[in-house]
């Protein structure tokens, strides 16, 4: 219907701003590591990242478990601090960038508030950062809009699926209008089928809002169907074995999983982890 | 025939052996069971018998069994009224008929498929009240039957008798007690034990200095210190308050400094994305998170604080208050007395536990445990 005129427009528009910005620097990471103290030993989480995130891209990091990429997504999002090395996001320190509100993180659950309704939950950041009720009424209506959820407004999470809860923490993450997103495995914990819907109508939102997004998957066909840069990373220590610069288009209808190209990539990025585990095992 | 429930066959035999062990009772002072009214009970029971075994019209036969039961034993129980002591084995035998006849009817109401939502309300509240009324029929006729001792245990119709009689004493112990003492005990150590929970969790001295000797105190039997409430405090209200916030201040504090902890990393995590305020992620998550942990707090300490406030005025007290009049009385082998103030003590309490549960509901409406799933 109209969603989907307004998404092919809005494509276009996606593909202008991802080459008009390819200079520009989001995320930039230089020599990053990060030791944990735990009562075994340190543990090297981190060791030695250098990685740069261009304004526009859709960057995937997929390891095995234990590889540091979702430590990798806390440290951009402040919630960890590096041992060694440097990193900025949007030119500042992570805290800083934290402080701006500059990006929105999704969580692996959907972590919605039971006692608020989706109207709630979505206007909670709203709440905190100050928004006036007129201008949390507009944002909630335009981010449920964004991911299909106008009507839920009034229910509790709990009276929803899996799948939606999900759309509602992401709608939630969006409403303040951060130009970066952290999604870690967002989508980890549903079904196949909700997953490949939810896949698309990411997609779709990410070229109608021209955000950068940092995505931790688990899932091959995941990453390259929804990356245009994908970083495969190796556990202990957790560091980047690979970086896979996806040539799929921008256009991506669920059926493109099967073209040779697509395939190639998945197979790049299956020898990239499995290059990571050789001299490990 | 469907088929026979035990307790129909029990009643039945119970009420064969009692017409064969006739008359009910001796007479004592007053006229004993005439021949018509031992002739209704034995009919009435039988009847009873044969309806609960018959399965005819479950609804009409429910109601049947309801009239015909509680007919016969409220013939049985006021018979023997002035009679005390004079009951002989037949009276019980028939009295046990009749208690189980009223189980096989609690059994057939629970059976009944309740059509409207109203009859289904009527049945979840039937049942316990039946079973209720049941328990006082039977504390009834077996301490007038067997002539328990007054001061042992006193029937509970004398009891009510005495409770109607003395309702300004009772009102007044209740006000001195319950609205006095309770309430502003309750109030202030609930609300100190809250408020000193928030300044644990924000600064550690507290809360590595005072919870280890909270969990102490709280373990300590703090009643015992209501002799010196009495001498700081007086013998009034302020003193019995003073053992309430005692009592109350260390149960909140414990639940609700684990409530602070109960809210997930994934939630704190996702506040600090928004790089709100501590200020902002309590109001808005840990203390909505904390909330079961506090209604805990807030039920157990309702009971603690009536328990607290009744001893607390045996050390001591002006002529006033339930905890005073159940002292007094026991001495003066009023037990009757001494019973309704129980009564008075159990209906406060369950209002108090009702209302503070009734509030966790409208506010923890989203937790599991109320929602249901």
């Amino acid at each position: 219907m109209n969603v989907s005129a307004a998404a092919a427009s809005a494509n276009d528009v996606g593909r202008g701003a991802a080459t008009m910005s390819s200079g520009q620097t989001v995320v930039s990471a230089r020599g990053l590591s990060l030791v944990f103290d735990t009562n075994d030993g340190p543990v090297n989480a981190l060791a030695d990242i250098d990685l740069d995130v261009g304004k526009g891209e859709f960057v995937s990091f997929i390891g095995p478990s234990g590889c540091g990429k979702t430590t990798f997504l806390r440290v951009i999002a402040d919630l960890e601090k590096p041992t060694a090395g440097t990193i900025s996001v949007n030119g500042m320190t992570p805290q800083q960038a934290r402080e701006k509100r500059a990006y929105g993180y999704v969580f692996q659950a959907a972590g919605l508030f039971p006692w608020r309704t989706i109207e709630r939950n979505v206007t909670l950041p709203l709440e905190i950062m100050g928004y006036s009720r007129a201008e949390r009424a507009e944002r909630l209506h335009r981010t449920l809009e964004l991911v299909n959820l106008t009507g839920f407004e009034k229910k509790f999470p709990w009276q929803l699926s899996g799948g939606m809860q999900q759309r509602a923490s992401i709608a939630r993450a969006l409403a303040f209008d951060a130009d970066l997103l952290l999604m870690d495995e967002p989508f980890g914990a549903l079904d196949e089928i909700v997953r490949d819907h939810l896949n698309s109508q990411l997609l779709e939102l990410w070229a109608r809002t021209t955000k950068t997004i940092c995505f931790v998957t688990h899932s091959i066909p995941e990453a390259v169907y929804l990356s245009t840069k994908i970083v495969v990373m190796s556990p202990r220590p957790g560091r980047v074995t690979d970086v896979i610069q996806s040539t799929l288009p921008k256009e991506r209808p669920l059926d493109i999983r099967e073209t040779p190209e697509f395939l190639e990539i998945a197979h790049r990025v299956r020898d990239g982890l499995r290059a990571g585990h050789s001299y490990e095992d | 025939m469907r088929h026979l429930a035990w307790q129909s066959v029990l009643a039945l035999v119970l009420c064969l052996a009692g017409a064969a062990m006739l008359p009910l009772a001796d007479a004592v002072s007053a006229l004993p069971f005439t021949v018509g009214q031992t002739a209704a009970v034995e009919l009435l029971l039988l009847a009873s018998v044969f309806v609960s075994v018959s399965g005819i019209n479950p609804l009409g036969g429910a109601i049947f069994l309801f009239l015909a039961v509680h007919i016969a034993a409220f013939t049985l129980v006021g018979g023997i009224a002035g009679n005390e002591g004079g009951a002989r084995l037949s009276f019980f035998l028939l009295l046990a008929a009749a208690w189980l006849l009223a189980w096989r009817l609690n059994v057939l109401i629970s059976g009944l498929k309740a059509g409207s939502r109203g009859a289904r309300n009527f049945q979840r509240l039937i049942v316990p009240t039946l079973f209720g009324v049941w328990i006082l029929i039977l504390w009834e006729g077996i301490t007038r039957g067997a002539g328990v001792p007054f001061v042992l245990l006193p029937p509970p119709t004398s009891i009510a008798v005495r409770f109607a009689n003395s309702l300004p004493i009772l009102g007044a112990d209740l006000v001195q007690t319950v609205f006095k003492a309770v309430v502003a005990g309750y109030v202030i150590g609930c609300g100190a034990g809250f408020i000193v929970a928030i300044l644990a969790d924000r600064v550690p001295f507290l809360r590595k200095g005072m919870l280890p000797i909270g969990n102490v105190v709280s373990a300590l039997p703090i009643i015992g210190i209501a002799p010196i409430m009495v001498m700081w405090f007086g013998f009034d209200w302020p003193s019995k308050a003073a053992v309430v916030v005692v009592m109350t201040f260390f149960p909140m504090l414990v639940n609700t400094v684990a409530g602070l902890a109960a809210s997930g990393h994934m939630e704190r995590d996702l506040m600090r994305t928004y790089a709100s305020n501590y200020w902002q992620t309590l109001f808005k998550l840990r203390l909505p998170a904390a909330a079961p942990f506090i209604f805990n707090a807030l039920k157990i300490n309702s009971t603690l604080a009536l328990i607290g406030a009744i001893v607390a005025e045996f050390f001591g007290t002006p002529i006033v208050g339930m905890g005073f009049r159940i002292s007094t009385e026991v001495g003066r082998m009023n037990i009757d007395m001494v019973w309704a103030e129980i009564a008075v003590a159990a209906i406060a309490g369950s209002i108090f536990y009702g209302v503070v549960a009734l509030v966790e509901r409208a506010v923890t409406f989203w937790h599991p445990s109320v929602r249901g799933g």
